[in-house]
């Protein structure tokens, strides 16, 4: 890792609460895909 | 001889009808998904390994590269957003208010991240994490615009009747955008007037413009992604409501 100077952790905190919230967005939209898929198959349709 | 009489479809019906936008939508996730990893990856070599720090700002700098993308992506989503909204006003467009829909919580996310990114950077450039000057309190203010959307979506049950009311609570928000835009033209502000998108070009030099291109890329394609996965998500989602009163008629006759 490179020498970030005297404000690392501005920086750091920058690209964590980024990455962390790419990361929410991704799960939020994965989950709610696959509980749609469950319900669908539960209702009986099976097309993706 | 035979005359095809089967109607053909055009790329537009195929955009429109919700039952072919799965369809074609399928086959493009996977790439996309790949290709903005692949963005993300690069991205962040140059802007921890190949790009030098600012002669002023020192390492701080490398804040830019996530902060700049993400307050592109929180007026750009709107600006989705408000060309969605006239779709579902003007043309009744059965995709535009899936889109709307889909957009509203990205575009929330996206601002919230651009105003903590600034917040970290403001801290060691300007000595305060916050500043009630116009280009925090404007971007603040379409962060309040895209929760009021998505409770909007939220609070009605009629979701094609929500999508009017809604379409135009959004045209009207719209007028925030440019304010956003020129906040820092029009008013004294601790915020840097624009230095990338500029009439006479970026004043920053290529050593620094390179990876903010590529993480403005990165960020771009994951919207997109992120927008057709959540839109294909709703259009099914619309689905479970149909067969879900299907089946509670069924059971009621």
């Amino acid at each position: 890792m490179i020498e970030l100077g005297q404000h690392a952790t501005f920086i750091a905190a920058a690209y964590i609460g980024v990455f962390a919230g790419i990361a929410g967005l991704i799960l939020w939209a994965v989950f709610d895909s696959r509980r749609t898929t469950r319900r669908l198959e539960e209702l009986g349709d099976r097309r993706r | 001889m035979t005359i095809d009489t089967t109607p053909k479809m055009r790329w537009w019906d195929r955009l429109a009808h919700p039952g072919q936008f799965l369809a074609w939508t399928g086959y493009l996730v996977w790439p996309l998904i790949i290709f903005t990893a692949l963005l993300f990856a690069l991205g962040l070599y140059f802007a921890f390994f190949n790009s030098p720090a600012d002669y002023q700002m020192g390492d701080t700098v490398r804040i830019m590269y996530v902060h700049v993308p993400s307050a592109w992506l929180s007026q750009f989503v709107y600006g989705a957003m408000a060309v969605s909204a006239l779709g579902t006003l003007v043309w009744r467009h059965p995709m535009a208010d899936v889109s709307m829909k889909a957009a509203a919580p990205l575009g929330a996310a996206f601002t919230a991240m651009a105003l903590f990114t600034g917040s970290m950077w403001g801290r060691p450039t300007w000595g305060t994490f916050w500043e009630w000057d116009g280009r925090m309190t404007s971007t603040l203010v379409l962060l309040f615009i895209y929760l009021g959307i998505v409770a909007l979506w939220r609070a009605f049950d009629d979701q094609l009747r929500a999508a009017r009311v809604i379409a135009v609570f959004t045209l009207v928000g719209a007028v925030n955008v440019p304010i956003i835009k020129f906040s820092v033209d029009w008013w004294s502000t601790l915020h840097q007037p624009a230095s990338v998108f500029r009439a006479d070009g970026p004043t920053m030099p290529p050593s620094l413009l390179i990876p903010l291109f590529i993480m403005f890329f990165a960020f771009t394609f994951l919207f997109v992604t992120l927008q057709v996965v959540t839109m294909r998500t709703e259009v099914r989602r619309r689905r479970v409501i149909t067969l879900e009163r299907k089946a509670a008629r069924e059971t009621g006759a």
